[in-house]
This record gives C-alpha cells, structure tokens and sequence, in this order.
C-alpha cells in the first residue's frame, strides 16, 4: 500500500537551528496518525513544510492522495499543496473572522470551483448553478459539524469550541485526502474534547481520509490515533501503535527528563 | 439609556473642568492675545477665553456622554443598529422601497434641468469621487491592502486621453477604454514588485510610487508638458455634434451616472463571487487563506488591477471635464481624499463609499462661506468618526444565505437577502 504521505530525510534549518532533522515519516490511507512531542520539538515547523509554509532545507515531501504515484510537493506554495489534496487547521484559530461561518467554509471550496472574473460579473448560467451548489454543499459541510444554526453568523461572534469546530469544516471543504490538525483540542475543556473525538472518528469513516493531529492532550491521543510518532529536538525518537508509544523508554525520557541529567 | 443628568454632579463637572481649564491654557496665545504690529500694542481678549472655557466644558461632558453610550451599546452584542433596522423596515415594505427607490432615480434623471450649471459641475465631480471612492474599495475595503497612490492611476487615465488627443486627435470614446486598460497595467506593473509587502510597508511603497508618477509627469517635458499641462481637451463628443457648455455639462453628468451604474453593477456582482470572497479572505488573514486554496499573488494582482481600472476610466472623463489637466491635479492630497472617503463611507461597503463620496465632496462645495474652516471641521469630523463609528458611516453587512430548517435537505431553498 502505497502511503498517502511519505516523507524522507526532511530537514528544516534556520541558520543553525535544525528544527526538524532528518524526518522519515510515513501516513497510510484511512489511518489516524498522531505527532507528539515536548513543546518546541519541531511539530508545527514539520506542519509547515509541509503544507507548503516553508521550503524544507532537504529532503521530500511526497503525497499520493486516493492511489496515485507519490509527487514531490516540497517547495509548492500552500494553496497548490491544497489543491493537490492535503488541508490543514491552525494551531491558534485563523478563522475569517468577519465573514460569515458559510462564507468560510465557501472558501474551502475554492479550488473545486472555476468562476474567473469575467463569471462572476456577466453571471452566465453555469456560474449561477456553481454558486448555487457551492452555498447548498458548504451547508451541508456545515450541518456535518453540528454548525447550522450559526450559518450566517460572523465567525468571530461563535463560541471558542465552534470557531475550532468550523475551522475543521472549512479544511474538509477543500475536500482533502489528509487533513492535518494542528492541536486542535488546544483550550478545550473534557466536554468539547470528547465531542471533537467523535467527530475526528466519523469524519476519517465518512469521508474514507487520513488525519494526521499534533497535539498535547494525551487521551485524546492515546483513544483515537492508530499510530504515533514522536520528536523531540526535530529528531523522530519513537514511532509505533499507542501502547508501544506508552512504555517507550526514550519517550519517557523525553518527556520527564532523565535522572542522569541531574 | 443614560441619565444625561449623571453628567452634572460634582465629581464629573469637576472632570469637565479641568479640560476646560486645559483647553483655556492651550488656546490662549490664538484666542487671547492679539499683536498689532503697526501699533505695536497687544490686545487682549478675554471674552473669547471665558467663550472657550464655557465651550468646551459642555463640549467635554457631551463627549463622555457620547463615547458612555457608545460603550454602553457595545455591551448588548445582538442589538441591532440603526442601520440594520432601516434595512429590515424597507424589506417589509417592498412598497415604500419601490417609491423610494423611483423618487431617487426621478431625482437623479431630473437634477441637472432643475439646477444651476454650477450644481451639476459638483455634483458630477462628487460622482467621479463615487468611482474613485469603489474602486480604491475594491484594493482597500475588499483586499485590504493600504494604497496611498491611487491618484496615479487616475492620473495615468488622464494624461492617456490628453495626449492621445493631442497627438493622434483620438476622440473621448477611444480614449476611455485604453485610458482604462492603461491604468490596468500599470496596476499590475505596481502590484507585482509590492506582492510581499503589507500594512505600513506596502502604503510607503504604493505613496512613493504616486509621487513618481507625478514627478515624472512634472518633469518630463517633452513627454507632458510638465507643470503647465496640457490644454484645450475636447469634451465628450455625441456622433459628432458640437454642444454648448451648459449642454456638454448635463452631457458628462449623465456619463458619469451611466459610470456610476455600471461600476456599482460590477463591484457588487464581484463581491459576492468566488473571486470576491478570495479578496475578503486574503484581507481577513493571508496564511489561512493562503493554505485554503487561494492562490494569494493572482488575488493581489486582481484587485490592483481591477482598482486602477476605474481610476484610469474615471481619469479619462475628469480630462473631459475639466478640459485642462496639470500634475497639480494628482498630487498625494488627491489620494487621501479618495482613501477617506472610502474609510469614512464604511470600509467594503458600496452604499457607504456611494454616502461617503457625495459628503466628503458636496459639503465643503456648499460650505464654500466657511472655506476657512475646511481643514479644521475635515480633521474633527475623521476624530469624530474614528471613535464613535470606526466602521465607517455604513458599515458593511455580509450577504445572509437563507435555508429551509429541514435538516441537510438536498434541495433548500437558496436565496440571498441583501
């Protein structure tokens, strides 16, 4: 099986900072892939080269989304690595905050739809058919999530547990083949996480995609990824199911400190 | 509501006071003193002083009424506005909007044969600050990119249509689409070396590239004819019939409304198209966009280009106008004009820029007896409107999609209400 995201030998420096350092990472069809890490481990700089944020110093970033040959993405700028099927949430919630909750997720649909300029202004049918399918898919995104009754709210007037929430709709509307999480239980209380679970779970079995989350809240971790990665220091230390993960000496020691040390 | 009497008891006359005091201090040596040289004695005014003290220790208690109110407003979140309240009267009764709505046009159509030639000159100049004033929108209020240069682009519409005309004796009618297309380009030619900049860095760039093109207009002689301009631009011909002035004048007005339809037209279909919400998105936060598929560099370069589009064809007809265009037209002053009026109308909103436009215009036109205090009534009103209403006279309201309550139904009923 060919994995949906591969990368090899990714390195990311800055100056003579080495965030992520020598990366092999592997993300196959369907799976719920966690990365876990101390805080300033590299996870978000590997997020980020990525999706296209940065450039990695070396190495690939390859993707083959629903079985295709694997292609190099490292290097394209973020909405052509979008368009090529990965979708990525943001650590601090980047909501467009005074649009409407549907016109966000409308902008996820962006790359599916074609409408240039000169559509937009002389309205022939097949514009106004677009539109009218773009708003009635992007609701029905929004009725997924649990979100409908905020339709034409601003983003900025929602609850913090909804604005995390539609910023989840607005990366699946992109219609990805692996979506990235980046924290996304970050200042949620038990309530809100165990509702974001559920609905990481049903959309990978709705929607047949891959998820790859970084985040800090262990149960949530530990209950829904099938496999873990972690770094520390830019370097992956461990890798394997939750349970190996759990009674990993180096991971231990990365997180608690080693008595050596002291 | 607030208790305007709160204002007066001791504790917040005592506030109203002390400013009243410090503003005595600090207008004293204008207000007050008086040097006549020829005489070399001093005049002192004190009635102007206790004027000033009285003035601005109600003027002090007003403002902290006013700015309580504000806040007080603020609290209650779902409170709709003045604004809103009028949109929703008007959708209730499509009847009344109908008169409205015909009673504006009448007025429209009949404006220039009630009134002065004088009036329908201003009134067409307000008009053209309505095009400017959409189309600085469009890179402003919609892509949220700060430009200082606007008026080169007017500039460039202008000069293409004076030259042209000089040279090759084009008629306004060619002039207006390649004015136009020139001013595009030239959108595009500045769009491209500013793609990286934003905020402060970008509005430097886009004002020294205004004043480039000034100077270059200025100084380059045997291209423009530097400060002296260029003379004698015919006027807008009509299959080649020559007009009186007074007649050339209901003529342009009638080509700068047909102007103003056609790019409320434009700019309302846009922003409400895939295109539109990619510039709101880009404004509203670059990465985010960026990483939902929006392609950030063609985003800019649209709007650019789309905004110098109108300057260039409003360009054209403000030659037409006037006749006589000099560099002297297209200074900075010209596009901070135009950039206030689309902040002062509302930011994104096309009925605020239209509002806007004719305020920022007509006022000091029929304020012409108090021309001295244009300056000093400009800056309040811009203090003014930044603290009590930052978004603009009519702020915009995005598009509500309305949807059948029947849960993910495949066939809601979809319609916009704007």
């Amino acid at each position: 099986m060919t994995p949906i995201l591969e990368t090899k030998n990714l390195t990311m420096q800055f100056g003579g900072l080495t965030a992520v350092d020598n990366v092999n990472f592997k993300v196959n069809p369907k799976e719920i892939v966690a990365l876990i890490g101390p805080n300033g481990a590299g996870k978000t700089t590997f997020f980020n080269c990525v999706t296209g944020v940065y450039k990695p110093t070396s190495g690939d970033v390859l993707i083959a989304p629903n079985g295709q040959t694997p292609k190099r993405i490292n290097g394209l700028k973020p909405n052509k690595v979008t368009e090529r099927g990965l979708a990525r949430t943001f650590q601090n919630i980047r909501l467009f905050q005074n649009m409407t909750v549907l016109e966000n997720v409308m902008i996820g649909r962006h790359t599916k739809l074609k409408s240039g300029l000169l559509g937009a202004i002389f309205l022939p049918k097949s514009v106004r058919e677009e539109e009218k399918k773009v708003i009635q898919d992007s609701y029905n995104i929004l009725v997924d999530v649990g979100l409908e009754k905020f339709v034409n709210e601003l983003a900025k007037n929602l609850p913090y547990g909804a604005q995390r929430r539609l910023e989840i709709a607005r990366a699946m509307a992109t219609e990805p083949a692996l979506l990235l999480l980046d924290e996304p239980a970050a200042g949620m209380n038990p309530h809100e996480t165990k509702e974001l679970d559920e609905m990481i779970l049903n959309i990978r079995d709705k929607s047949k995609i891959s998820i790859l989350l970084i985040e800090h809240d262990m149960s949530l971790v530990m209950s829904i990824s099938e496999k873990i990665f972690v770094v520390d220091y830019g370097k992956l230390i461990a890798q394997g199911t939750p349970d190996e993960i759990k009674n990993n000496p180096e991971v231990i020691k990365a997180y608690l400190g080693d008595d050596s040390d002291a | 509501m607030l208790d305007i009497m709160k204002y007066f008891t001791l504790k917040e006359m005592k506030k109203s006071l002390v400013i009243s005091i410090w503003f005595m201090i600090l207008t004293f040596p204008i207000m007050v003193i008086k040097v006549n040289t020829i005489e070399n004695t001093v005049v002192w005014r004190w009635a102007s002083l206790i004027g000033m003290g009285i003035g601005s220790f109600f003027m002090a208690t007003l403002w902290r009424y006013l700015l309580d109110r504000k806040n007080m407003k603020s609290d209650i979140t779902d409170k709709k506005t003045l604004q809103m309240r009028v949109m929703d009267w008007a959708n209730e009764n499509p009847k009344v909007k109908k008169i409205a709505l015909v009673a504006v046009v009448l007025f429209i159509a009949a404006f220039p044969f009630l009134t002065s030639m004088y009036q329908t000159s201003i009134m067409t100049t307000a008009l053209m600050y309505v095009v400017l004033g959409l189309g600085l929108n469009i890179v402003v209020g919609l892509g949220g990119l700060l430009h200082l240069g606007y008026a080169a682009f007017y500039a460039v519409g202008a000069y293409t249509y004076a030259l042209l005309n000089y040279h090759f004796g084009l008629s306004f009618w060619i002039c207006l689409p390649i004015g136009a297309g020139l001013a595009t380009i030239m959108g595009i030619l500045l769009a491209i070396p500013v793609l990286r900049l934003r905020g402060d860095y970008l509005a430097i760039v886009t004002l020294g590239f205004g004043e480039v093109i000034r100077i270059v207009l200025e100084n380059w002689n045997e291209f423009s004819f530097g400060p002296s301009g260029i003379a004698q631009i015919p006027r807008p011909g009509f299959f080649g019939m020559s007009m009186k002035l007074q007649t050339a004048t209901i003529y342009i007005y009638f080509i700068m409304i047909a102007m103003v339809i056609f790019t409320i037209f434009v700019v309302r279909r846009l922003e409400n198209s895939r295109i539109g919400r990619a510039w709101i998105a880009m404004r509203e936060d670059e990465i985010a966009s960026e990483s939902m598929g929006i392609d950030i560099t063609k985003s800019k370069i649209t709007t650019f280009a789309l905004g110098a589009f109108w300057a260039g064809m409003v360009g054209v007809i403000f030659a037409a106008k006037t006749t006589f265009i000099n560099p002297a037209s297209f200074t900075l002053w010209e596009s901070v004009m135009i950039l206030c009026v689309v902040v002062i109308g509302g930011m994104g909103s096309i009925v605020g820029v239209v509002f806007g436009a004719l305020i920022l215009i007509l006022l000091p036109e029929y304020l012409r007896a108090f021309s001295e205090y244009r300056m000093l009534m400009f800056g309040a009103i811009l203090v003014i409107m930044m603290v009590f209403r930052p978004g603009g006279i009519i702020s915009n309201i995005r598009k509500k999609y309305k949807f059948e309550p029947t849960e993910g139904s495949s066939n809601a009923e979809v319609e916009g209400v704007k």
